[in-house]
C-alpha cells in the first residue's frame, strides 16, 4: 500500500468498507457539495477535463470527454454502468475496491448520473467474485437507507437507482458493449459499433460505461480539485493507480500508486523478486498488453503514455512479472490457451485465429514446431489484429506478436531443438508457491 | 441523399445506407457471409471488410454507413489482404471435401474460394468436428462445413418469429443447434436452406439427388396458399427435384413456405392417377382416353336431355387453375346446368345475392408496411397463410402495426397481438356486432340503421378484449379488417362479413379476405360459382344430382362434410372424376376416374389474394396418360358437341376466361343479409372448431411424404381448454370418442388456445372424416 492510497483506503480494518467508515474518510461529501449547490454537470466535466482522468478499465480514455459524450437533454431512460467484470487474467484490483471501498465506487456513479441524467444505474460484478457481489449489495442498502440512492437524492428532485448484477465468469462480458448484452440478458457478445453505447447503449438508450476504479476516483478529484488530482501523476496522465503485481515477485497484491511512478519502486514495494532471482519480463497491463523485456521495463515510468512508448499498454495496470525461470513459450501457451477459450466465437478471425494459434504454441512447446511456424504465427496474428468487432482479436494477437518479437531466439531454440531454453528443473524450482 | 466514392466511381446513396447498399447500386460486389439483405446486421463474418480513407483499420462494408465524401476500395491491397485472411480462417476448420458435399456447385463459400482462398492451406492442426443435429424431416444438417454466419439464427428470430435456432457455446467451440434438441418446427424454416451460404444447411428430400448443374430451372407459382408464391422449379430428366424460391417483393420476398417448398414430392407420389380408368360391376380397369371421353359424354348427354341440366353438378378444387375452371363452368352452362361450386368448404352461401364482386385481400401486400392497425376475424393465420402472417409479423415488430383477433382459437402466431377475444364460433357474429357498436362509441359514428336494430344485445355485452379491439382500429389511420378462412367457412359466414364491413366502414378500413387456396379468388372472376337458379357447394351435396363432375377435389377431404358427400357421390348415377391423384375415397365415389396434370405439368393461372393473375407453363414431362386439364374439359366440349370449345392453345382459354377485367371485378362489398337464428349447441355438446391443417389442406402436399413427418402434419387430436375438460372428466391424454354425424376415437388433448365450450379437432383428415360437418355440436366422452 502506498501512501497515496485514496481508493484503497479502506483496505485497513474488517469493517471500514461500511458508510460511516467511508463518511469519517470524508466520503459522500463531494456529492452532498454538488446536490446542496446544485453544481452544474458542465463544471464537474469540466474538473475531470483539468484531472487529466483517464478511464482506467484498460483503454484509458479520458473520461470527461467521454461522459460528455452523453446526450443530456435525450427524453426517457439513460442508464450508467458500472464495469466491474474484471476477468483479464492478472488483474484483480476492482475486487478490491468493492471489498475495501465500495462506497467511493457508489459515491461516483450517483455524480456521474448527476452529471449525464442518468435514471438507473447496474454495477455488473465479475461472476467469480460472488462474496463481492454480495458485499457491494449490502453497501448499496446502506446507502438507500442514506437517502443517498433511490428516489429524491438528499431530498433534492434528484433521483437515481443503483443496482448490482452478477456475471458468470465470462471474459468477455468485460468488453462494454458484451456487458450490456449480458445485462439484458442476451448471450454475451460484443455489438459492432457505430452505433457507440453513448447513443444506443443499454435496451437501445444511451449509456455511459465506466470501470470500476474510474468511478471510485472520481469523489477523489471532486474532494480535491482536478489540478491537485492530475499533480499527483503526470500530465495527462492523472491522478492515481492501482497496480495489481503479481507472478515472481515476494508480496504480489495491489498497490495504489502515483501515475509516473518508475517500475523499479513497485518492484520494490512487492518485495522485489522471489529468490533474488533476475526480472526476465514484465506484461504491465494484464494479459493482453505486450511483453517487455526487464531491460526495458527498467527504465520505464508506470503511466499511459511511457509504457505506450515503450511498445505495451499500461491497460487495467495488472503487472505480471517473470523472472528467469519462466520458458517464455510455456507462459506464452497458456495466455493463448486463455484466449482461445474466452473467444466469443462471434466473429470469424478471433473464433478461428485464437484456436490456431493456440494450437500452433502448443504443439512448439510440446516439441513438434516446425520452422516456418514463427512467420506463420506472425502472419495469423496480424490477420486477427484490426479485423474483429471488438478488441479482443487484438488482445489475443498482442502477447503472441510481443513475445516473438522479444524472445524469439527461445521460440527459435524450441522449433530447434525440441526442448526449453530454460531446463525443467529450474522451471520447475521457480513455480514452486512461496508461502 | 449522401456522396462516397467507391473504387473510383462516384455513387449518391440515401441516408442511412451503408457501404454495402451504397456499392450494391453501383453494382459493385463486396464478398459476404453473413450480410442478407432481409436480415438484420451481425458484421460478424468480416469477409466484407473494405478499405476506407482515414480508417487505421479496414471497416465491413455491411455495419459501416456511408458519410458524406466517403472515399472506399473494395479491391485495394489492404481491403483484399483482410478479405484473403478471413476466407483462410473460414477455410481451417471447414471440411476441403466438396465434391461430397450436397451444396458444391452452390455454395457461397466454394465460390468465393476461388476468388480468396489459397491453392493449398497453411493449417496443419486437428480440424474441429461437430455433430450433426436432427433438425427435423425438412433440413438436413451437416454441422462441420457451418461457418457461424447465424443467418439461419437470426432468419427463424426475425422472420419466423421464433428463435428456434441459436449459437450455444464460445469461440470455435460455438455451433449452432436447436433448444435441447427440438426439430425446426416453423413453416417457414425450409427458408434457412436457401439462406446457409454453405453445406452446413440442406434439403433432406433432396439432398445427393442431384448436382445444380444438372438442374433445369422454370419459373412457376405455387398452388397452395392464396398468396401465389413465384417458384423455381427445377428438374432433372423432366422429373421436379426441387423447388426454391423466385424472389418477388410484391408477393413471397425470397422467401417460400415448407408447404410450396417440399409439397413437389407428391409428384412422385404412387397414388399418381396416370391412365383414364373406368369401373364396371365394381371392378376397375384401365381405359383409353377416347373410350372415357365417349362414354363420359354419352352419358351426361342422355341424363341433360332425360332430366334436364340441372340433374348434372360440378364441384371444383379452389386449387384448379382459371383455364379449367373456365372451361368447366363454361361446359355445364352449355349442357343447361347452373350448378357450379369450388367452394367446397364453405356452408353459407347467403352472401352469393347480395355480393358486389370477388373477394380478395382488399389491399397489395406491400401495403401492410404501412397499417396502424389490423382486425382478423376467424383465422388460423400462421398456417392458412404463413407469408402473409410473415409480413404482419414484420409490421408489428418493426413498424408497430396493432394486430389483434376474433374467433374460437388463439393459437401462438408468434408476433405480437394487442387483443384477442377468444369466443365460440356461435358467438362470432355477436361479438363482431358488439365491436362495431364499441368502435362506433370510439370514433363518435353511429352504426348503420340496418343493423343497429340487431345490436341491442350486442352492444350490453362489450368485454374488455371488445373495447381493446375497437379502440385499436379506432387510434390507427391506416387499418385493415381480414376475413379468415374460418369465418368464411363459418355457418353464418354472410353475417360475419356483413358485421366487418361495418366494422371497416366505422374505421375506414380496407376490407379483405385472406383466400383459402391458390384460386380462392380467381374462381369468382371466371363464374365457377353457380348462376340464376343453380346449386352452391353445400345445395349439390344435400340434394343429391344424378351426376357429378369433380375436378381436383377429394370427396372426404375437401369438403365441409365429408362422410356425406362421400355417400352422395356413391349413390349418384354418374361420378366423374378428373383428379392427378387416385385415392379409395375417389374410387368409392366415382365411376370414371380421369388422371389430369398438376401444377407442374400443365400451362395454367391462379388469380391470388390481391387480384394478380399469374400464369406459369409445364416445367415437367406428364407422367403416364396424364393430361393437362384444360386439354380435357375442351375435348370434352367437342365430344359433348359444345359451342365454343375450339381454343387452339391455353392462352385463349386464359384470355376468354378473364376477358372482363381483374380490379374492375375485385370487390368485397354486401347488401343485406337477414339474421339468422344462432344456432344453440346441444345440451352436454361441444361446438366444434374445425382447422384445415397447413400440410392436409390440399392432395398436393398430403402425400408429400417430408411434410407428412412435421409437427404439423401430426395427427389431430381432440383439442379443449382445461375447464372443458375438467367439465368433462376428462384428463389431458386419455383418449375419447368423439361423436358427430358419425364417432371417431380421438386423444384429448389440454389448450388454453381454444374457447370454453368448444373442441378444436382438425378437417382434412381421414381420422376425423366420420364426424361430419366442420361446423356444428359434438359429444366427447372418455373411454
Amino acid at each position: 500500500m502506498s501512501a497515496h492510497a485514496l481508493i484503497l483506503a479502506g483496505a485497513g480494518g474488517e469493517r471500514a468498507w461500511r458508510l460511516q467508515d467511508y463518511a469519517a474518510r470524508g466520503g459522500y461529501a463531494a456529492l452532498r457539495r454538488i446536490i446542496a449547490g446544485k453544481t452544474p454537470p458542465e463544471a464537474i466535466i469540466a474538473e475531470l477535463k483539468t484531472s487529466g482522468l483517464r478511464g482506467r478499465g484498460g483503454a484509458g480514455f479520458p473520461t470527461g470527454l467521454k461522459w460528455s459524450f452523453m446526450p443530456y437533454a435525450f427524453p426517457g431512460d439513460k442508464y450508467l454502468v458500472c464495469n466491474s467484470d474484471e476477468g483479464e487474467p492478472g488483474t484483480f484490483k476492482d475486487r478490491d475496491i468493492l471489498r475495501c471501498n465500495p462506497h467511493a465506487v457508489i459515491e461516483g456513479m450517483i455524480i456521474g448520473a448527476w452529471v449525464m441524467g442518468c435514471t438507473r444505474g447496474y454495477n455488473y460484478i465479475h461472476g467469480e467474485i460472488f462474496e463481492i457481489y454480495q458485499r457491494f449489495e449490502e453497501a448499496l442498502e446502506e446507502a438507500r437507507a442514506a437517502g443517498l440512492l433511490g428516489r429524491n437524492i438528499l431530498g433534492s428532485d434528484f433521483s437515481f437507482e443503483l443496482f448490482a448484477h452478477h456475471g458468470y465468469g465470462a471474459y468477455i462480458c468485460g468488453e462494454e458493449t458484451a456487458l450490456l448484452e449480458s445485462l439484458e440478458g442476451k448471450k454475451g457478445q460484443p455489438r459492432f459499433k457505430p452505433p457507440f453505447p453513448a447513443s444506443y447503449g443499454l435496451y437501445g438508450k444511451p449509456t455511459t460505461i465506466n470501470n470500476t476504479e474510474t468511478f471510485a476516483s472520481v469523489p477523489f478529484i471532486l474532494g480535491m480539485g482536478g489540478e491537485a488530482f492530475l499533480n499527483l501523476g503526470k500530465p495527462n496522465n492523472g491522478g492515481t493507480k492501482i497496480f495489481s503485481i503479481s507472478g515472481h515477485v515476494r508480496h504480489p497484491g495491489n498497490y495504489e500508486l502515483n501515475l509516473g511512478t518508475p517500475f523499479p519502486e513497485l518492484l520494490a514495494m512487492a518485495g522485489g523478486m522471489r529468490a533474488g532471482r533476475k526480472l526476465k519480463a514484465v506484461i504491465p497491463g494484464g494479459s493482453s498488453a505486450p511483453v517487455l523485456p526487464a531491460n526495458i521495463i527498467m527504465d520505464c515510468t508506470l503511466d499511459f503514455d511511457a509504457i505506450s512508448k515503450a511498445g505495451s499498454m499500461l491497460g487495467s495496470g495488472a503487472v505480471i512479472v517473470m523472472d528467469e525461470t519462466t520458458c517464455m513459450v510455456r507462459a506464452l501457451e497458456r495466455l493463448s490457451y486463455f484466449y482461445h477459450e474466452e473467444s466469443c466465437g462471434q466473429c470469424t478471425p478471433c473464433r478461428e485465429g485464437t484456436g490456431w494459434l493456440y494450437r500452433v504454441v502448443r504443439r512448439i512447446e510440446r516439441g513438434l514446431g516446425k520452422p516456418d511456424d514463427l512467420d506463420l504465427l506472425r502472419s495469423v496474428a496480424g490477420n486477427i489484429s484490426g479485423r474483429t468487432i471488438c478488441a479482443l482479436g487484438d488482445a489475443a494477437a498482442g502477447p503472441v506478436q510481443s513475445f516473438i518479437k522479444h524472445f524469439a531466439d527461445e521460440f527459435a531454440y524450441h522449433i530447434e531443438n525440441k526442448k526449453c531454453l530454460v531446463p525443467p528443473l529450474v522451471q520447475e524450482a521457480g513455480s514452486q508457491i512461496y508461502m | 441523399m449522401l456522396e462516397i466514392e467507391i473504387d473510383g466511381k462516384t455513387i449518391q446513396a440515401p441516408d442511412g445506407s451503408t457501404v454495402m447498399d451504397a456499392a450494391a447500386l453501383a453494382g459493385i460486389y463486396i464478398p459476404h457471409f453473413c450480410y442478407h439483405k432481409k436480415l438484420s446486421i451481425a458484421a460478424s463474418c468480416r469477409m466484407c471488410l473494405v478499405q476506407v480513407e482515414k480508417a487505421p483499420k479496414p471497416l465491413p462494408a455491411c455495419a459501416t454507413p456511408v458519410t458524406n465524401g466517403m472515399r472506399v476500395w473494395t479491391h485495394s491491397e489492404t481491403a483484399v489482404k483482410a478479405q484473403k485472411g478471413v476466407m483462410e480462417f473460414l477455410l481451417i476448420n471447414h471440411p476441403l471435401d466438396c465434391p461430397v458435399c450436397d451444396q458444391g456447385g452452390e455454395c457461397q463459400l466454394q465460390d468465393l474460394a476461388v476468388g480468396y482462398g489459397g491453392a493449398h492451406s497453411r493449417y496443419r492442426e486437428e480440424k474441429r468436428v461437430w455433430l450433426n443435429k436432427d433438425l427435423g424431416p425438412l433440413v438436413a444438417s451437416d454441422a462441420s462445413r457451418c461457418i457461424n454466419c447465424t443467418r439461419c439464427v437470426r432468419f427463424t428470430a426475425e422472420i419466423g418469429g421464433l428463435m428456434e435456432l441459436g449459437q450455444a457455446f464460445r469461440g470455435d467451440h460455438a455451433e449452432i443447434m436447436t433448444f435441447m434438441g427440438r426439430a425446426l418446427d416453423s413453416e417457414l424454416s425450409g427458408n434457412v436452406i436457401d439462406l446457409c451460404p454453405v453445406g452446413a444447411l440442406t434439403s433432406k428430400p433432396f439432398r445427393f439427388s442431384a448436382r445444380t448443374w444438372e438442374l433445369s430451372r422454370r419459373r412457376s407459382v405455387s398452388p397452395h396458399d392464396s398468396l401465389g408464391a413465384n417458384l423455381i422449379v427445377q428438374t432433372k430428366h423432366d422429373v421436379v427435384r426441387r423447388v426454391l424460391p423466385f424472389n418477388n417483393e410484391r408477393l413471397n420476398e425470397c422467401w417460400l413456405t415448407d408447404r410450396d417448398r417440399f409439397s413437389y414430392e407428391a409428384l412422385a407420389s404412387e397414388q399418381r392417377l396416370t391412365l383414364p380408368m373406368m369401373c364396371e360391376r365394381d371392378t376397375w380397369h384401365t381405359v383409353s382416353w377416347q373410350i372415357a371421353l365417349e362414354f363420359i359424354a354419352s352419358a351426361l348427354q342422355s341424363i341433360a336431355r332425360e332430366q334436364g341440366g340441372q340433374a348434372l353438378g360440378a364441384l371444383a378444387s379452389p386449387h384448379a387453375t382459371v383455364e379449367e375452371l373456365h372451361l368447366l363452368q363454361k361446359l355445364m352452362r352449355g349442357l343447361g346446368s347452373e350448378n357450379i361450386d369450388f367452394r367446397l368448404r364453405q356452408r353459407d352461401f347467403r352472401g352469393d345475392a347480395v355480393r358486389a364482386g370477388a373477394p380478395w385481400l382488399g389491399m397489395s401486400v406491400v401495403d401492410i408496411h404501412d397499417l396502424h392497425s389490423l382486425l382478423v376475424i376467424g383465422s388460423f393465420l400462421r398456417k392458412d397463410a404463413p407469408l402473409l402472417a410473415q409480413k404482419v409479423r414484420h409490421s408489428a415488430y418493426r413498424h408497430g402495426l396493432q394486430v389483434s383477433a376474433v374467433g374460437p382459437n388463439a393459437e401462438d402466431w408468434r408476433m405480437p397481438v394487442a387483443a384477442r377475444a377468444l369466443v365460440a364460433p356461435s358467438a362470432m357474429v355477436a361479438t363482431l356486432a358488439a365491436i362495431a357498436a364499441a368502435l362506433a362509441e370510439e370514433t363518435g359514428g353511429a352504426v348503420t340503421e340496418r343493423l343497429a336494430g340487431r345490436l341491442s344485445a350486442a352492444a350490453a355485452d362489450i368485454s374488455g378484449e371488445v373495447r381493446a379491439i375497437a379502440r385499436s382500429l379506432a387510434s390507427g389511420e391506416k387499418n385493415a379488417v381480414w376475413l379468415g378462412n374460418f369465418a368464411v367457412q363459418h355457418p353464418r359466414a354472410a353475417e360475419l362479413h356483413l358485421w366487418a364491413q361495418e366494422i371497416a366502414r366505422l374505421s375506414g378500413a380496407a376490407l379483405g379476405f385472406i383466400g383459402e387456396a391458390a384460386n380462392s379468388t380467381g374462381g369468382y372472376l371466371v363464374d365457377a360459382v353457380p348462376g340464376e337458379g343453380g346449386l352452391d357447394a353445400r345445395a349439390m351435396i344435400e340434394s343429391p344430382r344424378r351426376a357429378y363432375l369433380l375436378l381436383g377435389a377429394e370427396p372426404d377431404l375437401d369438403f365441409a362434410d365429408g362422410a356425406a358427400t362421400v355417400a352422395t357421390l356413391a349413390r349418384a348415377q354418374l361420378v366423374v372424376a378428373a383428379s392427378a391423384f387416385d385415392s379409395p375415397a375417389l374410387r368409392q365415389a366415382a365411376d370414371v376416374l380421369l388422371p389430369i396434370a398438376p401444377f407442374t405439368e400443365t400451362p395454367g393461372t391462379f388469380v391470388n389474394c390481391i387480384g394478380e393473375a399469374q400464369s406459369f407453363n409445364t416445367v415437367a414431362r406428364s407422367r403416364g396418360e396424364v393430361r393437362p386439364g384444360w386439354k380435357v374439359l375442351r375435348v370434352l366440349g367437342n365430344f359433348l358437341e359444345l359451342p365454343g370449345f375450339d381454343h387452339e392453345d391455353v392462352e385463349s382459354v386464359r384470355d376468354e376466361a378473364l376477358a372482363s377485367g381483374i380490379p374492375a371485378r375485385l370487390d368485397n362489398a354486401i347488401g343485406d343479409v337477414p339474421e339468422a337464428d344462432a344456432p344453440v349447441p346441444r345440451a352436454g355438446r361441444l361446438q366444434r372448431i374445425a382447422d384445415v391443417p397447413i400440410h392436409f389442406a390440399d392432395p398436393l402436399v398430403r402425400r408429400a411424404p417430408s411434410l407428412q413427418k412435421t409437427a404439423d402434419a401430426a395427427p389431430p387430436a381432440a383439442r379443449m381448454p382445461a375447464s372443458t375438460l375438467a367439465a368433462l372428466g376428462v384428463n389431458a391424454g386419455d383418449k375419447v370418442r368423439v361423436t358427430g354425424s358419425g364417432a371417431v376415437e380421438l386423444h384429448a388433448v389440454a389448450d388454453e388456445g381454444v374457447a370454453p365450450g368448444c373442441v378444436r379437432i382438425a378437417a382434412a383428415h381421414a381420422s376425423t372424416v366420420a364426424l361430419g360437418p366442420m361446423h356444428g355440436d359434438l359429444s366427447v366422452e372418455r373411454i
